[in-house]
């Protein structure tokens, strides 16, 4: 055997986290994590959605306390209990979400919980000059007595990071940083982190984006379904490679593929754009072009920020009138601009959150399954409680719906129960197109089957199905045709048969065919 | 099993509304101020004595079951009360020239609070309070800052008294033998139509999406919007049936009418057990919330004691009250 090549003692890691593992009741999201982070090195956290990325970097940031395993950071072992304690341990997250105060002025969000004061009043000179100071090393120029709301976001990115900083952070999270920056605030922000990188900062980086790995990471840690895939450097794990090690699951014990029922042609959309924020914004969706038949599942994949959803609601009349582009619903030229307009087209959605935005909790299931349906229901506006139940016992029947009875509260049930009465509700409105936003998200692997099996029964009965999903093997299983979309755009479609996990992912990563 | 379907019905917001009333009725008899509680006249009184507040509270109950609040009510109570002495006494309008025109003009300002409030999304506490104000300066406007009664000033500058109106006493008058208030029969049908839109009706259940979780109601394609303007001029039309009242048992209008009735109507919902985020409560609910304050506000006085403790005491009990209905969130 030869000898092994002589090595340089690698840096000392950062922070290092061993045999992590988080439970959210019975469901383990995390399990014997391993990571470790070295300074100066911009260490990419990669996975698909759900992978579990976040909720290790909340445990580190101080958010998730009760959790297996152990954190260390410059080798003593630590317990973050609150963000403030992870920030004390020199750990910063820079959200998604910024967690800035809009109305107050930098120097103030810079300092706040930690105000230099005398006697309880604040010397705003003293906290003014620290703030300029450490805006300054970052090469900005912003007057620090600003609110902050004033400035765009990649500025308001940059004082997160200032704030950071100025915390003596030497361990900094990026959780998708760039998804709301154009171009040149990217390459800003990349300057940035190598800046941070040679004062000797360990830059976790989480993105979905291919390119972005390619640009900046030093090494690269894959978790998969909440376990450690594997670390590597960078060069060392090229995309095809990086790809396989997020989705190379086994597809073995899975749900049985449903019967085809393809019909006719029962939607198109041609050059259809959202614009959630205003026509002078950029486009959730940008010119998507695509078709469903009835009796099909047309799934649409897309990691975060790919306009999914937003093509949903948009279609949906969410955004009321703020879509262009053509919508045809058996050759039929609609306009949809509101929900009232979208239930009478016979186009139903499923939204992703129904505790948010997809059931009223504090009312029953009959109200909460009639509740799309109830003009129809209450003719002369009068309504009839006999024939509310009576449909909601229609709709719920098939779904094995587990209650005691339609009065029972939804906010009582549980998620699965939930999500049946969110369908029973769409389904009673009698859908020619049914949108449906992770239909099984938060739910029971029991619950999960029903709902697939559903699904069958629904395109049996000539419904066309538009589904997301972030679970590929759900993804596969269900659709009969995959449309991929990465920043608003249209990427790739595949057949049933061509869709593969590795392809699809690559496509919603960005990475060109 | 009597005693879980005992403990199940106490738990329900229902039972603990009826439970608070229960104890201030036995409070009334227990202190029955030498018999005066067992009176037919004290429960006339008091029932008659709660229900111009019943009627605010009636529609209160619509606006704060959708998520909103009026605080305007009370200084509508003024403006219809001035409307309605100024058509009815000074100018002689029959009744059914009198009651719509006032009708008209309370649903009219509540539909403005809607369309401010919805419409425009300004926050119903701001948009309430401005239509507070407003409904104060039209009352004031409207009566030149005098109470419109039944002395009509002549071109000399004398008064001459002038009959007060056969609707004002027709209001006032009594049924029943004497023993029941014709406001409270009033009152009554308010609280029957209340729960009919509420209970009863497709914008009921729609009121209560919307308190439920307005996001989720608007994708189910509930009409948000309208369902939100109806519930605020429902309460102003609510609002001036109690100022038509409040004028009648008066015989005159008092632009100061109504002042912090808004308050008192606020209290009898939340006692009833209605929630103020939303969503939960009920007509039947206000209805025993109404009577729990009335109640109590009566057998405080027959006993003498003074307003300052009046005061004390009603604030002290409706804190508990709302306290011993709070629920666990799930």
């Amino acid at each position: 055997m030869s000898n092994p090549p002589i090595q340089i003692d690698p840096p000392a890691p950062l922070v290092r986290l061993t045999g992590i593992t988080k439970r959210f009741g019975p469901v383990t999201v995390l399990r014997d994590v391993q990571f470790e982070g070295r300074a100066g090195e911009v260490h990419v956290l990669a996975g698909e959605n759900g992978a579990g990325k976040s909720t290790l970097i909340k445990i580190l940031a101080g958010i998730h306390t009760d959790f297996d395993g152990r954190i260390e950071i410059e080798g003593r072992e630590v317990r973050p209990r609150s963000p403030l304690d992870a920030a004390a341990l020199g750990v910063a997250v820079i959200h998604q979400e910024l967690s800035l105060i809009g109305p107050m002025s930098v120097a103030d969000n810079i300092f706040l919980g930690r105000t230099p004061a005398r006697a309880g009043f604040v010397r705003e000179r003293s906290q003014n000059e620290a703030a300029r100071h450490w805006v300054g090393q970052l090469g900005l120029e912003i007057d620090v007595r600003q609110p902050v709301e004033r400035f765009p976001v990649a500025a308001r990115q940059q004082i997160e990071i200032a704030k950071a900083l100025s915390q003596d952070a030497r361990v900094i999270v990026m959780d998708e940083p760039t998804s709301a920056l154009n171009a040149p605030e990217v390459n800003t922000l990349f300057a940035l982190i190598q800046s941070l990188r040679a004062r000797g900062c360990c830059i976790i980086y989480i993105t979905h984006k291919m390119e972005e790995i390619e640009r900046i990471a030093d090494r690269i840690t894959v978790l998969r379904d909440g376990h450690w895939i594997g670390t590597a450097p960078a060069p060392q794990l090229p995309a095809a490679k990086l790809i396989q090690w997020m989705v190379g699951r086994q597809l073995g014990e899975q749900f049985p593929r449903r019967a085809p029922h393809p019909g006719a042609e029962r939607l198109r959309l041609e050059n259809f754009s959202v614009f959630p924020s205003g026509f002078s914004s950029r486009p959730a969706v940008d010119n998507v072009t695509f078709s469903v038949r009835a009796g099909e599942v047309l799934g649409l994949a897309g990691l975060q920020g790919s306009g999914a959803s937003e093509l949903f609601l948009g279609l949906f009349g969410a955004y009321g009138a703020a879509t262009r582009g053509q919508v045809r619903l058996e050759n039929q030229e609609v306009r949809i601009a509101s929900p009232r307009q979208a239930i009478a087209a016979g186009v139903a959605l499923l939204t992703n959150d129904r505790k948010a935005t997809g059931l009223v909790l504090s009312l029953s299931i009959a109200a909460n399954a009639t509740l799309a349906d109830l003009p129809r229901l209450s003719p002369g506006g009068w309504r009839r409680p006999a024939r509310e139940r009576a449909a909601a016992e229609t709709m719920t029947a098939p779904m094995r719906l587990r209650a005691a009875s339609m009065d029972v509260e939804v906010g009582a049930l549980s998620g699965g129960n939930q999500q049946k009465v969110a369908l029973a509700k769409w389904l009673q409105t009698r859908p020619r197109v049914l949108l449906l936003d992770e239909p099984t998200r938060g739910i029971d692997v029991a619950a999960k089957r029903e709902i697939y099996q559903l699904v069958e029964q629904w395109t049996a009965a000539g419904i066309a199905l538009l589904l997301i999903t972030s679970e590929m093997p759900e993804l596969l299983t269900l659709s009969d045709r995959v449309a991929v979309l990465h920043r608003g755009r249209l990427a790739a479609e595949f057949s049933h048969a061509e869709a593969a996990p590795e392809a699809i992912l690559a496509a919603a990563m960005g990475q060109s065919a | 099993m009597k005693t879980s379907s005992w403990k199940s019905a106490a738990a329900s917001p229902a039972g603990r509304a009826l439970l608070a009333l229960l104890l201030v009725i036995a409070a009334g008899l227990i202190f029955n101020a030498d018999g005066a509680f067992f009176k037919i006249g004290t429960h006339r009184d008091t029932l008659r004595q709660a229900s111009v507040y019943g009627m605010l509270a009636c529609g209160m109950t619509l606006v704060i079951v959708c998520g909103g609040i009026d605080l305007a009510v009370g200084s509508m109570v003024g403006l219809s009360a001035v409307c309605a002495a100024q058509m009815a006494i000074h100018w002689n309008w029959p009744a059914w020239q009198t009651v719509p025109a006032c009708l008209a003009a309370g649903a009219l300002c509540g539909a403005v609070s809607g369309v401010v409030t919805a419409g425009l999304r300004v926050q119903p506490f701001i948009a309430t309070l401005s239509m507070m104000v407003l409904a104060r300066g039209l009352a004031k406007y409207a009566s030149g800052g005098m109470k419109v009664s039944t002395a009509v000033r002549n071109a000399d500058g004398t008064y001459h008294y002038v009959e007060v109106p056969p609707l004002f006493r027709a209001i006032d008058h009594r049924v029943l033998g004497g023993n029941l208030s014709m406001v409270t029969v009033i009152f009554l049908v308010c609280v029957l139509l209340a729960w009919l839109a509420l209970s009863k009706h497709r914008w009921g259940r729609y009121l209560y999406a919307i308190g439920g979780n307005e996001e989720a109601a608007r994708l189910s394609g509930v009409p948000v919007i309208r369902a939100k303007i109806g519930a605020y001029a429902a309460s102003g039309l609510f609002s001036a049936v109690a100022g038509l009242c409040q004028a009648a048992q008066e015989q005159q209008g008092d632009p100061e009418a109504g002042g912090g009735y808004e308050l008192v109507a606020i209290a009898m919902v939340v006692i009833g057990g209605t929630s103020l985020m939303g969503g939960r409560g009920g007509i039947g609910l206000t209805l025993l919330g109404v009577l729990t304050i009335g109640y109590l506000d009566k057998i405080l006085s027959i006993n003498a004691v003074p307003e300052a403790g009046r005061l004390v005491l009603t604030g002290i009990i409706i804190v508990a009250a709302v306290l011993t209905q709070r629920r666990s969130r799930t």
